[in-house]
């Protein structure tokens, strides 16, 4: 059910992400869905990719700080309101988002959303509860 | 004006037997009263008795800062703390700060080294004296303003920063006299511009600058844009604040007031003796201090000594140069003293494990800049960006109260920071001095 977000740090210079980007490109990863959070001096990258263990020893082996984190991936209605929906839900039993960022793949006709939450196990819950429906992370690298 | 003609001018044979006398004396004074010297001079095999000649100077042990945070905090007092009358104190994290003292009578000997101080830069009774040094435990800013009293001048206790302010007082107080960090003299001369002030019409003459490194350049600049004579100061608190030396009119080194502190320039290695107009580090005997008298202690200054008389003002004094470095990694940053261990044990506590990080000391405009680049490994990164900004505030806010002074701090990548052989560059100073 949880699925394995890579997020790396990066400082907020040029060509930065490129060069990171780039590490993983070479050793054959595959992107699925990325975010970049910044600040004035350095910015997180969130990427989902098809091999986390792989991307994670390139990047360290080229002296790159990043660490798996938990998160997980949301269908979520391709309509109006369908996010919101599922905000709702979440809001309803106290649940509170840290971060998310959509999936670029489709499920079925679905959208993928990707959250972080500061407690996961409850968020789970009250997704489930609510008929939402979690993809694993077989599901979602091979889509 | 020469503030005490009877020792700025004593005849070269007449100053070498008041300093053997008052050497001899101090000797035997501190090994009675400071079980810390007690020690050292039995090591030594050296008595009181035994001295007979400046020439004997050498033999004697030094003192270093070590020793005064060892003895943390009064054990390095001659005298019972019912009988001093000021304690300063620097900053510091690693170990202990290093705390000075005064008596009545050392408060009395710092009053007139600064009026020495302050004439020999040209001040004079009556005139208005703008003290932009910081006033507190750091010493500059109480040891002008005690020399400006005995001078018979008039005191403005302005103390650091609030620039706009300070301009205006000094425009409508009449300041004569400034004295302040070269950097803030720079400094309050840009905003001056800004504000409108037309700085070369100022009836201000002298300027006494000193508590950081400054360039030849530095001195033409604040001299033309405010139309002053800008002169040099030299002291440290463990010798006994500002009042240590001061340059002349003739503005080619700075006269040690060596009646009362007597230099010496010695290979920092070795510790023999350097001949007249080599480089070395200064090493400084207090003469007559009673609360805290220090025997040969290692400023960590590096600077040469001429004992050659000054053609222009007649005191027969021995002149230094302006200090050309340090022979420890001692940073100056606008006037305060920085020790990277300081930062390095404010980001060991913080972040819980040994820190990679970098200093990188700049000057924008005329101030000075200090960013710490702190690396993020694994063990301090989070996903989540506003840990990581709480983790950049907790640091800036530690260092900012540890330091005493303002930095801005930034989070790096790994390896970002240079590695020179096995052995992490730790400051890279950008200024030109």
């Amino acid at each position: 059910m949880r699925v394995k977000q890579l997020s790396v740090f990066l400082e907020n210079k040029s060509g930065r992400l490129a060069e990171v980007l780039s590490l993983l490109a070479k050793a054959g990863v595959n992107l699925r869905a990325l975010s970049l959070a910044d600040t004035r001096d350095f910015g997180v990258l969130r990427v989902i990719v098809d091999d986390v263990a792989k991307a994670h020893a390139v990047l360290k082996e080229h002296g790159v700080t990043a660490s798996e984190t938990d998160v997980l991936a949301v269908e979520v209605p391709d309509q109006p309101g369908g996010l919101a929906g599922i905000l709702e839900l979440l809001g309803r039993q106290n649940v509170s988002v840290e971060y998310m960022y959509a999936f670029v793949a489709k499920s079925g006709d679905k959208a993928i959303m990707v959250f972080r939450f500061d407690n996961l196990d409850q968020a789970a819950g009250a997704l489930q509860r609510g008929g939402v429906r979690i993809l694993t992370g077989k599901e979602l690298y091979s889509l | 004006m020469i503030w005490r003609k009877d020792v700025e001018c004593l005849p070269v044979d007449k100053l070498r037997a008041l300093q053997l006398e008052r050497l001899k004396a101090l000797v035997a004074r501190v090994v009675e009263r400071v079980p810390f010297y007690t020690k050292v001079f039995a090591d030594a095999g050296i008595t009181a008795q035994g001295i007979t000649s400046l020439d004997d100077l050498p033999k004697l042990p030094f003192t270093r800062k070590t020793d005064l945070r060892d003895n943390y905090p009064f054990g390095l007092f001659a005298v019972p703390l019912s009988e001093v009358k000021e304690l300063h104190a620097s900053s510091g994290t690693t170990g202990n700060p290093t705390v000075v003292a005064y008596t009545k009578n050392d408060i009395a000997l710092w009053s007139d080294v600064m009026a020495r101080t302050l004439a020999c830069a040209g001040a004079v009774p009556g005139d208005v004296v703008q003290n932009a040094y910081g006033y507190g435990l750091f010493t500059g800013g109480l040891g002008i303003h005690y020399g400006a009293l005995e001078l018979g001048a008039t005191v403005v206790p302005m103390s650091s920063g609030g620039t706009k302010r300070q301009i205006k007082l000094m425009h409508d107080f009449g300041a004569t006299v400034l004295t302040c960090t070269p950097s803030y003299a720079l400094f309050m001369a840009e905003e001056a511009a800004d504000m409108g002030v037309d700085t070369r019409r100022s009836p201000l003459r002298v300027g006494v600058h000193g508590a950081e490194p400054w360039t030849e350049g530095m001195r033409r600049e604040i001299e033309e844009t405010w139309n002053i004579k800008a002169m040099d100061i030299y002291g440290l608190s463990e010798i006994i604040g500002p009042g240590v030396a001061e340059e002349c009119q003739a503005q080619d080194g700075l006269h040690v007031f060596s009646d009362v502190f007597l230099p010496e320039v010695i290979d920092p290695d070795t510790g023999e003796p350097r001949p007249d107009g080599k480089d070395g580090e200064l090493v400084i005997t207090t003469l007559t201090k009673e609360a805290l008298p220090l025997i040969r202690y290692r400023t960590g200054d590096i600077v040469s000594i001429t004992h050659e008389p000054c053609k222009v003002c007649g005191r027969t004094s021995p002149r230094m140069s302006k200090v050309r470095g340090r022979t420890d990694d001692m940073l100056i940053i606008r006037g305060v003293n920085v020790f990277p261990s300081q930062i390095e044990s404010v980001l060991l506590e913080v972040e819980g494990a040994k820190p990679h990080y970098q200093l990188i000391v700049d000057r924008q405009g005329s101030l000075d800049q200090l960013e710490v680049q702190v690396e993020i490994d694994e063990g301090v990164f989070s996903d989540e960006i506003k840990v990581l900004e709480d983790l950049e505030r907790r640091i800036h806010r530690e260092l900012e109260s540890v330091l005493g002074l303002s930095v801005s701090v930034r989070l790096v990548e790994p390896r970002t920071i240079e590695r020179s052989v096995g052995k992490a560059k730790r400051v890279i100073d950008k200024r030109q001095l």
